[in-house]
């Protein structure tokens, strides 16, 4: 049995070693096609770029890299070939027709958005060779071998980790969950993978390549890098799910709820909106719901929602009933739970592949602190974002109270949407815990832990006097929760940013702890200082 | 102002620091030899196993005693001069105290056996018996481990979890059996098993061997069976670690010995924990209570004494609770070993899954006396309102679904339990639905 780990171990690292490989790997070529379709696509005016991009035909390349740089560089040129120009034209004072015709030249790049944006499409449209010819194989090769090789490592548990129960044994011993060089190996590939997915997708073309026989089998186009990522986290996620279900065996509560956020990431997340695109219908996650979709109200989902006839209108109300109506109130019958650690893709996730990193949460009074002003921060910026677009929307204004909106907005973007959620939420999982984003971030979060609070069935009960002060439960609340210090006082804990999870009433030796809904009355018990079970003591009235 | 020094900072000793500090402005001195912080003892275990660091078993962050004024000491007291109020520190510090509590704590037991102070020979209740199994367990082919009681399973699965095979010494014929009936030591002995404990049941230990380098090798049996082993594991009870204390003015047994109110012969010197001992014990209780809860209780207690609200010791319902490897145990009320000829008793057990439950009942009025359970939780305010108000055995099953603390989604067993006990009894007992109502009534 332990053979078969160790050999599904090597498969797993083998299988990944050659999708990194891949990065590495490539020849690319731009064709006359791919160039057309892409000045098409871009609507390239600029003739000086596409001289320049012309130059590009038939010369072949060995990495996406040194491609992308060239089709930069003369979008670059171009730009400041065209501004010169219309300087030029308006010191002589021509016809403005003709400045605004060199106007329309100029190519714009953003420079944290370039990669995505421009270069992407047209490196993506260049590859040849063996990777593109083999993109079944590769794919067999890299996912299909690295599944095998995760199941082969996650099932032999079942045998290896004796009969079902907790079993953290040498969580606190292991480079890969104690923060060791495993860990910090990890830690750095997903800020390294995160950073290129977001700001330099068109280095990843290599990988995207393998999955795109997928991607036309779901929405008929080639796979995006989003394409990709979706079909890892699924993937990442049905893996560790698998490994959850055998972990926890014997607790039925995790088990549901992994069921469930598997199913709502596979289905809503991935497999519905890939068909609405085949459908020709808007890219659409039902389950996503305002503020942590924070795009829901921008002008050009609200615009696409619109164009898309009656299923568009229906997703805009439900988007707006979603988080308006069904939130809080599930919110005041179940808790956040229901929505972080049930429906939720960051959550499910996190509750997955983050899962054995959990333990890494801080714990102290400091973070407690930095918790609340970091999330409801990113709060109150997200509902300003929100109003700024949509008083734009509506007053057709640019600009709120004098900033810019679409400033606003990219700025909420690029802060919160991709280095929070992204590269911190996800890249810090080894060291700083599994739920980093889903505490001190996710706006959403932060909605719903003030209903939570103060509006809501739900609370983790204490046994009375049963507790031991062991500290398991603080040590595995992926919320960094001090669930000891309530659960030693017999106090029961009802705390804004707990998702839920469970895991606190699972490791807990001394059954302290259960999840429920019941009555509002004596959901937060006072601060009573002696336990039950000690009947000797009249405290003073005083 | 006043000054109360507290020798030990175990879960007595802080407990009653925090209630002193709630009640009043007294200066407050924690003093302990074993640790700078109070930490969790009963945790040690997850420490050796991987499940958490030292720190994790740490109740409170450093800054907590600053800010609440309660002063820490490191340092051995060796001896008290109780006339002059004074503790002499081993390192000649002195310290003055207007009011002492002696909150020391146990030490494991050791009966004078061959060898028990070799390297490689341990028990385990302190920070440095867990620093000296994690020294002399590195690399070791088998763990023997003498005395069949709660510590001595901890270090069983301690030891397995690092993939050293265990001999489990019991000298009874059955695992913990001053305490657990007989179906129940069964269920445990058999799970052992699925854990690969090697179970010696009445089997003592002679003496152990010695590897002529001053360590451990091996142990033998009264039997004469020799063992081969890295490890010898002592964990055959512990008793109040007060030898400092013995010859002094301050009245001894096996314990401090205290009146209800938890004083001492000694004005203004109080023992609390678990090296206190009652000269006269409560009603259905040990002298010695050597547990966490009532170490709490009784730190809670003396600090209203000492800040003025003079109170008796008067724990309520027994209750318990403990893990033997996977399975969960609580207890509420009695359940003795061995039934007396008044107490009826009913037993349901789920094998497969490794549950039970084992109620007791008054035989003549039916009262509810107390429950064991094992791998189903219970409610504790619930089963502590039931004892109190002396409800009937047949009231308890037909609420009992009030009573579960499972996890939401788990299987519920109610109806299996009440159905048994209807069939063995003749009785026609309906079960009702858990009412949050009645659940409440018994939380304030
Ligand atoms: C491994 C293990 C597991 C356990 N599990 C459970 C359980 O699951 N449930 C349960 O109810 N109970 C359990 N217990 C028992 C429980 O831990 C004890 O009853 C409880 O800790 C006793 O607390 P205390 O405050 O009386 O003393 P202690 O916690 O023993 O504290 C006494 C302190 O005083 C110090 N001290 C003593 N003499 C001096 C001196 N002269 N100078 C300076 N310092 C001194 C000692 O070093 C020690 O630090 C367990 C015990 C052990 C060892
Ligand atoms: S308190 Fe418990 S349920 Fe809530 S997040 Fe922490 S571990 Fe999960
Ligand atoms: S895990 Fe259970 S016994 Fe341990 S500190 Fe938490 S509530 Fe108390």
């Amino acid at each position: 049995m332990k053979s078969i780990k160790i050999l599904g171990l090597i498969l797993l690292l083998g299988a990944f070693g050659l999708f990194n490989v891949l990065f590495f790997l490539g020849e690319f070529k731009v064709s006359d096609k791919g160039l057309s379709q892409f000045i098409e696509s871009k609507r390239i005016k600029s003739e000086v770029f596409i001289k320049d991009a012309q130059t590009l035909i038939n010369q072949s390349f060995d990495s996406p890299k040194d491609l992308s740089a060239k089709i930069l560089s003369f979008a670059e040129r171009s730009h400041q070939y065209h501004r010169a120009k219309i300087n030029d034209l308006e010191a002589k004072g021509v016809d403005q027709s003709i400045i605004n015709t060199e106007w329309g030249k100029v190519i714009w790049l953003k420079a944290i958005k370039k990669h995505g944006d421009f270069s992407y499409p047209l490196v993506k449209a260049s590859g040849y060779g063996f990777i593109v010819d083999h993109k079944v194989l590769l794919f067999f090769l890299t996912f299909g071998i690295g599944i095998i090789g995760g199941l082969m490592f996650v099932l032999t548990s079942f045998a290896l980790d004796g009969p079902a129960g907790i079993k953290n044994n040498g969580i606190f011993q292991n480079q890969a969950t104690n923060k060791g060089w495993i860990a910090w190996s990890v830690f750095g590939y997903l800020i390294w993978f995160y950073l290129l997915l977001y700001f330099f997708p068109d280095y990843l073309v290599n990988m995207i390549y393998i999955v795109d026989p997928i991607s036309e089998i779901l929405n008929g186009g080639s796979a995006s890098q989003w394409f990709l990522y979706g079909f890892m986290y699924c993937v990442f996620m049905i893996v560790m799910g698998i490994r959850m279900f055998i972990k926890y065996r014997h607790n039925k509560y995790q088990i549901v709820r992994t069921i469930s956020v598997l199913f709502f990431q596979i289905g809503f997340a991935f497999l519905i909106p890939e068909l609405l695109v085949k459908f020709n219908l808007p890219w659409y996650d039902f389950k996503n719901s305002w503020p942590l979709n924070y795009t829901f109200f921008f002008d050009w989902n609200i615009n696409q929602l619109l164009n898309s006839g009656n299923i568009g209108l229906f997703m805009l109300v439900w988007g707006v009933f979603l988080a308006a109506v069904i939130v809080p109130v599930m919110v005041y019958f179940y808790g956040k739970r229901w929505y972080c650690s049930w429906v939720c893709g960051c959550g499910g996730l996190a509750e997955t592949l983050g899962d054995p990193y959990r333990q890494h949460s801080d714990k102290s009074m400091k973070a407690w602190k930095l918790e609340r002003y970091l999330i409801h921060g990113v709060l109150v910026f997200a509902v300003l974002m929100t109003g700024a677009t949509l008083y734009s929307y509506f007053s057709e204004s640019k600009e709120f109270f004098g900033i810019e909106t679409e400033n606003i907005r990219f700025w909420y973007g690029f802060a919160i949407g991709s280095i929070f959620s992204g590269v911190i939420g996800t890249g810090f999982y080894p060291i700083f815990g599994n739920r980093v984003w889903c505490r001190f971030g996710c706006p959403l979060a932060a909605y719903m832990g003030i209903v939570q609070r103060f509006k809501s069935r739900f609370r983790i009960t204490t046994n009375g006097g049963q507790c031991i002060s062991c500290g398991n439960c603080s040590t595995y609340c992926e919320q960094g929760i001090d669930v000891r210090a309530y659960a030693q006082k017999g106090q029961n804990i009802v705390r804004s940013s707990c998702v839920g999870c469970g895991i606190c009433a699972a490791v807990c030796p001394r059954g302290v702890l259960k999840l429920e809904n019941g009555p509002e009355e004596k959901r937060i018990l006072e601060d009573n200082p002696i336990l039950i079970g000690n009947d000797g003591v009249k405290l003073r009235e005083d | 102002m006043t000054h109360v020094a507290i020798i030990g900072n175990g879960i007595s000793g802080v407990t009653a620091a925090r209630h002193i500090r709630k009640n009043s402005d007294f200066d407050i001195t924690i003093i302990s030899a074993e640790t700078d912080y109070f930490f969790s003892r009963t945790a040690l275990m997850y420490v050796y196993m991987g499940h958490m660091k030292f720190e994790h078993t740490q109740p409170y962050e450093p800054w907590f005693w600053k800010k609440n004024r309660i002063d820490l000491k490191k340092g051995y007291v060796h001896s008290i001069d109780f006339d002059e109020k004074k503790l002499n520190f081993k390192n000649g510090d002195i310290l003055r105290y207007d009011v002492l509590i002696l909150a020391t704590g146990s030490k494991p037991n050791k009966f004078g056996w061959k060898g028990e102070n070799l390297d490689g020979v341990g028990g385990l209740f302190s920070k440095q018996d867990l620093d000296r199994m994690e020294q002399f367990t590195k690399g070791i082919h088998r763990g023997v481990i003498v005395g069949g009681g709660l510590i001595g399973v901890e270090m069983a699965e301690m030891l397995l979890s690092r993939g050293i095979p265990v001999t489990f010494l019991v000298r009874e014929d059955r695992f913990w059996g001053n305490v657990l009936p007989k179906q129940e030591a069964n269920l445990i002995m058999r799970h052992m098993k699925e854990h690969h404990v090697d179970l010696r049941l009445n089997t003592e230990l002679a003496e152990i061997i010695d590897d002529g380098n001053g360590r451990a090798k091996a142990i033998k049996t009264m039997g004469g069976e020799e063992i081969s082993c890295g490890w010898v594991g002592l964990t055959a009870g512990v008793s109040p670690n007060i030898s400092f204390l013995k010859n002094t003015k301050l009245e001894t047994g096996k314990g401090v010995l205290v009146e209800r109110n938890l004083r001492t012969n000694i004005p203004d010197v109080y023992a609390i924990g678990d090296c206190a001992e009652f000269r006269v014990p409560l009603k259905g209780r040990r002298s010695i209570e050597q547990v966490w809860y009532t170490g709490r209780m009784m730190g809670e207690t003396v600090a209203q004494t000492i800040t003025g609200n003079k109170c008796d010791y008067t724990p309520g319902h027994w209750f318990n609770s403990a893990k033997f490897f996977d399975i969960e145990y609580q207890t509420y009320g009695l359940v003795p070993p061995n039934l007396s000829s008044t107490e009826c008793e009913f037993y349901w057990e789920r094998a497969k899954d490794n549950l039970c439950m084992h109620f007791i009942y008054d035989r003549s009025t039916r009262t509810f006396l107390g429950v064991n359970t094992f791998g189903i939780r219970l409610r504790h305010h619930v089963l502590d309102g039931w004892l109190k108000e002396s409800v009937s055995i047949d009231f308890v099953l037909e609420h009992l679904k009030d009573a579960n603390f499972d996890p939401e989604f788990y299987r519920q067993y109610e109806e299996e339990i009440v159905e048994k006990f209807n069939n063995e009894n003749g009785t026609s007992i309906q079960i009702r639905k858990k009412s949050w109502k009645r659940i409440l009534k018994f939380v304030n």
